[in-house]
């Protein structure tokens, strides 16, 4: 596919991890001052504005990708279907963030604008399943798919699906009753963030496939097992979302019998690369080799949440609390965000060429930075929510503002640990972003070419 | 065995097809599965209106139902009949705001929609730990409720 409309998508989703950042820090200041910013910054807006950029985010470099990774085909249809698609989502992200901003919503957590803009998201991802399609059609495979070929073919997919999904609230069946209303959004919604999970892995192994040279990774029979356990956890893992709400039984125990396992998948082909890589490769691709590295740790401390978060009688605890906010920070952002941001790095090294010694220095200082305020982030939500669960044990009627009172000084740790990541996301996000919009590069990009995958 | 199935186009289809194929199976299930009924409330029009409202003002930033939703506010799922609270503690806050919650400016008639919609909320069943208990393998049921059996 088009790498120019790769790179295209890739800085628009950094611009909106920085519109993400911000957010989410005002947000961060918010919980200080709540009295203080109620009307001045109301939390029904910043709350939507800080993630949907954040899912724009990456929604957008995860698409970038794609156009960057998939066999390049030169079709004038191809690139009309890209820049539509490219258009499209852009013009639905820019529209929901001017709706947050003038306070007009109408549809539920995480798509809280008015319903009908779904439909540019919607048609957005059919045309890039189509572009999809035709580049996989274009050179038909002699062998079964790569891995990561599966990942992209899942994650339009069952983005598409689960996005329609979660409209079905439209319809009166749905609508007119709560409960399966709520079942049925956070059965679309746990689909919806292993479809993009899928689209993130599935770039994350094409790069580790790439950098190491080893062009069996992503056909051992280990790896396919891997991806179907990731696919089965995609279908029929959301359940610990709804523990406490009542549904049917057989809901609650396929959610706790299918523990959450995908993070494990990842966290095992991650160590299989990182321990077959030799020194020389590293070297050639170290920061994506970083990113990665920093993504691994990330994996290795979210599963153990949420094989915790998993089992019912702890989930009764750890529900309706930070731990909840913990562990979507900390795999959106401790993993989700550095496996983009290393097929990022990746991308501009080998389409763009080397970083300088001032940018690579700058990279390494925001990894490093983001990471460590991350963890004190995490630790500082995790604080927050065993205090909350501990106050409301033993004392279920405390008032909630007295309850939040007491919680201030995990949220002055997450808020003051917001900033630093704020800070060491920019400093990797400007020279990547630099990079991409210096047009001296633009010859050299045409020059290299990637081999198909 | 296993290998060399996964290790084929054919067999790779088909595991996924067969996955699909169960996860379409159980889509079916989540969608016709026994729920709490609400829809004999005499209320349930105001109540439907009460949902678009809340909606609207984008309420789910803030709040919870079932612990699903923003933590700045409370859970509010059984805020009507919980002890010190109730429909007057309610349309108090709806109407004039509280020190962290703005008056987001309602009418009478938004104000009557949302309560009604608390009150059908509020009937699906209790969302607080202390109404819930575990049983030996782990798994949590309402206390002295029967859990939907479907």
């Amino acid at each position: 596919m088009s790498k120019s409309l790769g790179f295209l998508s890739i800085a628009t989703g950094l611009c909106f991890l920085v519109a993400g950042i911000v957010f989410g820090t005002l947000g961060g200041i918010f919980y200080l001052f709540p009295q203080d910013l109620r009307d001045l910054l109301p939390f029904t807006k910043l709350r939507p504005l800080h993630v949907s950029s954040i899912i724009f985010w990456i929604l957008f470099t995860a698409i970038g990708g794609l156009y960057l990774y998939l066999p390049k085909h030169k079709n004038r249809l191809a690139t009309k279907l890209g820049l539509g698609q490219y258009m499209l989502l852009f013009t639905a992200a820019i529209t929901i963030l001017g709706c947050y901003v003038a306070g007009i919503f109408g549809g539920r957590e995480y798509w809280e604008y008015p319903p009908v803009l779904g439909a540019l998201i919607a048609a957005s991802f059919v045309l890039l399943g189509i572009n999809f399609y035709k580049s996989i059609r274009h050179k038909p495979a002699t062998e079964p798919w790569p891995v990561y070929r599966w990942m992209w073919f899942s994650g339009i997919l069952f983005f598409i699906l689960s996005f329609a999904e979660s409209y079905l609230w439209l319809i009166p069946y749905f609508k007119q009753n709560l409960v399966r209303d709520m079942a049925v959004q956070w059965k679309s919604y746990g689909s919806l963030v292993g479809s993009w999970n899928m689209l993130i892995n599935g770039s994350a192994l094409f790069v580790m496939e790439k950098i190491s040279g080893d062009k069996t990774a992503a056909r051992k029979p280990l790896t396919y097992f891997m991806f179907f356990l990731g696919l089965f956890n995609l279908m029929f893992n959301w359940g610990h979302h709804i523990y406490s709400l009542p549904v049917s039984n057989t809901i609650r125990y396929t959610a706790y019998i299918v523990s959450m396992t995908e993070l494990l998948i990842l966290a095992k082909i991650i160590w299989n690369w990182r321990s077959s890589l030799t020194h020389a490769k590293k070297h050639s691709h170290i920061l994506a080799y970083r990113f990665f590295t920093a993504a691994d740790i990330w994996i290795l401390l979210n599963l153990v949440m949420a094989i915790l978060m998993s089992v019912p009688a702890i989930n009764l605890y750890t529900h309706g609390t930070h731990i909840t906010v913990a562990h979507a920070m900390g795999t959106t952002i401790g993993i989700n965000t550095m496996l983009l941001l290393a097929s990022v790095c990746y991308a501009c090294k080998r389409f763009l060429g080397d970083f300088t010694a001032s940018k690579l220095k700058l990279l390494n200082r925001g990894l490093y930075l983001s990471n460590f305020s991350l963890l004190i982030f995490w630790v500082a939500l995790i604080g927050a929510g065993i205090s909350k669960t501990v106050l409301q044990t033993g004392n279920p009627n405390l008032p909630h503002a007295l309850l939040m009172q007491q919680l201030v000084p995990w949220f002055v740790g997450f808020a003051v640990s917001g900033f630093g990541i704020a800070s060491g996301i920019i400093l990797i996000i400007w020279p990547l972003l630099a990079s991409i919009l210096n047009r001296k590069n633009k010859q050299q990009l045409q020059k290299r070419q990637l081999q198909p995958s | 065995m296993a290998d060399r199935i996964i290790s084929t186009s054919f067999g790779i289809k088909l595991i996924y097809g067969s996955l699909f194929v169960c996860f379409l199976f159980f889509t079916a299930f989540v969608y016709t599965s026994q729920v709490p009924d609400t829809t004999s409330l005499p209320t349930r029009e105001l109540a439907l209106q009460g949902k678009h409202i809340w909606q609207k003002q984008n309420c789910g930033a803030c709040h919870q139902f079932y612990g699903l939703g923003g933590y700045i506010g409370p859970d509010v799922t059984n805020v009507i009949s919980a002890k010190g609270k109730g429909e007057t503690y309610v349309r108090a806050i709806l109407t004039h705001g509280t020190a962290t919650m703005p008056n987001f400016n309602l009418t009478l008639k938004d104000i009557d929609a949302l309560v009604a919609f608390l009150q059908e909320a509020d009937k699906t069943g209790k969302s607080e730990r202390h109404h819930f208990m575990a049983d030996t393998y782990g798994q949590i049921h309402p206390k002295g409720n029967k859990p939907p059996q479907k």
